[in-house]
């Protein structure tokens, strides 16, 4: 039973071995199909969507989840708000020398139970080992394709003034959840990571509202980042109202103490999507109770992104200019 | 989004904001300065010169422990990074802030030692948990951050550590209030006084200032508050001390919390990146801890750099001109590619200015 990563791992029968040992009884669904090189399936009728990811994040399991399922979470996601079903997967993993197998297991599983439950694919891959210290443990790189029906056209470019601005849930919760874990930064709190798959709730939207403008999952750079994308590829600004932005007290407090903005700090399971106005009831019954109305679309402006502060006062909301840094005091 | 929800309820706050606004009217141009980045930042977060009368204006003066950090510093810091068996110990903000050449974050990408912690007793843990790595502290701070630095250096005393040292660049509060103070071109009615350090030095640091001056907290309410018996202060020609922080601030600060900075430092003459030299403006270990002095053990020169960018961080830093009077600023001097200090730090004059300044309704 192989219980650390070698270079050994790396090639010729110690990576017969892991992968017949490790690797595939732990991903795959259904076992004993020939590894071939490259999956080969029925082609799908109609438009695909494809997107890649990698996933670097320290520590590789935290609070509400872990490296695996963020792999699967993020490639789905990003599938999902594009209105494609997804259907197939490729994972790829580099392991570092010296990571421990119980936890591969662990990522593993929990990519393959996300996998199974949104029903895709997982039809390809690849395992590297590279030396001690060069990598951060486990890398991770997924890739996905899906369906896009016929008649869909969501697009970051495609909100109009009037249109509202819907977030399918509370926000900020993945990144307070990932810092509060990191070694040394000597900060705790409960906050569980919103790492999950939204596949059902845009299809759900897409349903009940097929004129749907955009969808975009608000990961790294956080509201901040996603609505500034939307406002610049739109050509809109977009207002937003403060009291209306779902947060809860305990990710509150936590950006409080590091100094940091809840607008720009990453999701991995909540969206932002543009709809007509006329459609906001529909659109928030099929999202479901987390859901908010937190902003409309207005003709462009110089500031790009408002928001209405709890004083009733008004600022700007910037696109974070990189890496959150924790503030000095 | 603020930390507590009855500090910032919209009625009161429009009740102030009608009183504010009907004093206001009774006065002419009126400069208020706050000297406190966490002050910075919470005028933009809510938005606040968005509602002001336009004859209020806010300047955020050297307040930022960021921002007045001399370029030497950063310097000797990378050079402690590049060092084998070396790592440098930052809080998050510092590793950006432009050395001579380059930030500790360009230096941790050419291979220098860096990581950042969000508190001084980390330093401790790291150390003791590792004890064939030498690792450096970036003390920076002003009072409100000193106490938990000279507990830590009376951490590593105590458990006899001898491979943690500090490279100390404290700044003290009451020399950059003399400064002010004493500005001829400074044209200041009225101060908002940072609540952190109050808490620590207590109110009478203020007196003499010859302007009216409000301790204040960090809330939507404790800011328009402030703002509020300012104007009526200076409406009134008063000129005096007032705590609206009570709930935070004692009268005579944090005796316990002085009395330890005071047997770990001694102050020294100090620069102040964008200012120049301050009298006994600064910190240096006293001698019983010597041992802990990065300079010392590192033997980093820590000359003036003198350095010439253009940059109006000083200016800006004295309240002489608002950030975006400087001609770098947004255009040279953005947060991706900070070229003054003041960019840096979220709590930054130019930082807050360029995340939400210039905003009219």
């Amino acid at each position: 039973m192989i219980k650390t990563i070698t270079m050994a791992h790396g090639s010729g029968r110690g990576l017969s071995d892991l992968l017949e040992t490790v690797v595939l009884p732990n991903l795959l669904a259904e076992q004993g199909s020939v590894l071939e090189d490259a999956a080969v399936f029925q082609t799908l009728e109609g438009r695909l969507a494809f997107t890649t990811d990698s996933f670097v994040v320290q520590p590789l399991e935290f609070s509400g989840g872990d490296i695996g399922k963020l792999a699967a979470c993020g490639t789905i996601n990003d599938l999902a708000v594009m209105g494609a079903v997804p259907s197939h997967m490729s994972v790829s993993l580099i392991l570092e020398e010296g990571l421990e197998v119980a936890l591969l297991e662990r990522v593993l599983n929990s990519l393959r139970d996300v996998c199974i439950s949104c029903g895709v694919n997982i039809c390809c891959g690849d395992t590297k080992v590279i030396d001690r210290g060069s990598g951060d443990g486990l890398y991770m790189n997924t890739s996905g394709v899906g369906r896009v029906a016929e008649g869909l056209a969501l697009s970051a470019a495609n909100a109009r003034p009037g249109d509202a601005v819907i977030v399918s849930g509370d926000i900020a919760r993945h990144g307070v959840a990932i810092l509060s874990q990191r070694q040394n930064l000597g900060f705790e709190s409960q906050v569980e990571s919103d790492c999950a798959p939204l596949d059902e709730l845009c299809a759900a939207l897409l349903k009940a509202v097929p004129d749907t403008r955009v969808m975009r999952d608000a990961t790294r750079g956080g509201c901040a980042a996603v609505l500034n994308e939307i406002a610049a590829a739109s050509g809109v600004s977009i207002k937003l109202d403060g009291s209306a932005i779902p947060v809860t007290e305990a990710v509150k407090q936590a950006c409080a103490f590091l100094g940091m903005d809840p607008l720009q700090v990453a999701n991995e399971g909540t969206f932002f999507a543009v709809v007509p106005r006329a459609s906001v009831a529909e659109a928030r019954a099929a999202i479901g109770g987390g859901s908010a109305v937190i902003g409309t679309v207005g003709e462009a402006s110089r500031f790009p992104v408002t928001i209405s502060t709890e004083i009733g006062g008004t600022r700007p909301v910037e696109n974070p200019p990189g890496e959150l840094l924790p503030r000095i005091c | 989004m603020s930390a507590l929800p009855s500090f910032s309820d919209p009625e009161l706050a429009r009740q102030l904001l009608d009183k504010i606004r009907a004093v206001a009217g009774c006065c002419g141009a009126v400069n208020l300065m706050e000297v406190c980045g966490t002050h910075t930042m919470a005028i933009g977060r809510v938005g606040l010169r968005s509602l002001l009368p336009e004859n209020i204006r806010l300047l955020s003066g050297p307040g930022c422990p960021v921002c007045v950090t001399p370029a030497e510093v950063m310097d000797a810091a990378g050079e402690c990074a590049l060092k084998s068996g070396v790592t440098v110990l930052s809080f998050g903000d510092m590793i950006r802030v432009p050395g001579s050449t380059e930030s500790l974050q360009q230096v941790k990408a050419r291979g220098g030692q860096v990581e950042v912690v969000s508190s001084p007793l980390q330093a401790v843990e790291r150390a003791a948990a590792e004890p064939d790595q030498r690792f450096v502290f970036v003390a920076v701070g002003f009072e409100t951050t000193i106490p938990a630095v000279a507990l830590a250096v009376k951490k590593a005393e105590f458990q006899g550590l001898e491979n943690l040292t500090f490279l100390v660049s404290h700044r003290l509060v009451p020399p950059a209030l003399e400064l002010l103070r004493t500005d001829p071109e400074l044209q200041l009615n009225g101060l908002i006084a940072p609540g952190h350090v109050s808490a620590v030095l207590g109110e009478s640091i203020y007196e003499g200032m010859g302007i009216p001056v409000v301790v204040a907290g960090f809330e939507p309410l404790d800011l328009l508050g402030s703002i509020l018996v300012l104007l009526e202060m200076i409406a009134e020609g008063t000129c005096e001390v007032r705590n609206l922080y009570s709930r935070i601030v004692r009268p005579k600060g944090n005796p316990n919390a002085v009395a330890l900075i005071h047997e770990i430092f001694e102050p020294v003459d100090a620069r102040w990146r964008g200012i120049g030299e301050l009298p006994m403006s600064g910190l240096k270990l006293r001698e019983p801890f010597r041992k802990f002095d990065a300079q010392l053990c590192h033997e980093l020169p820590m000359e003036d750099c003198g350095m010439d960018t253009g940059c109006c961080c000083g200016e800006v830093l004295r309240g002489h001109m608002l950030p975006n009077e400087c001609k770098l600023f947004g255009r040279v001097c953005v947060p991706e590619n900070p070229v003054g200090a003041c960019m840096v730090s979220g709590e930054g004059s130019c930082a807050a200015f360029y995340q939400y300044g210039g905003y009219t309704s």
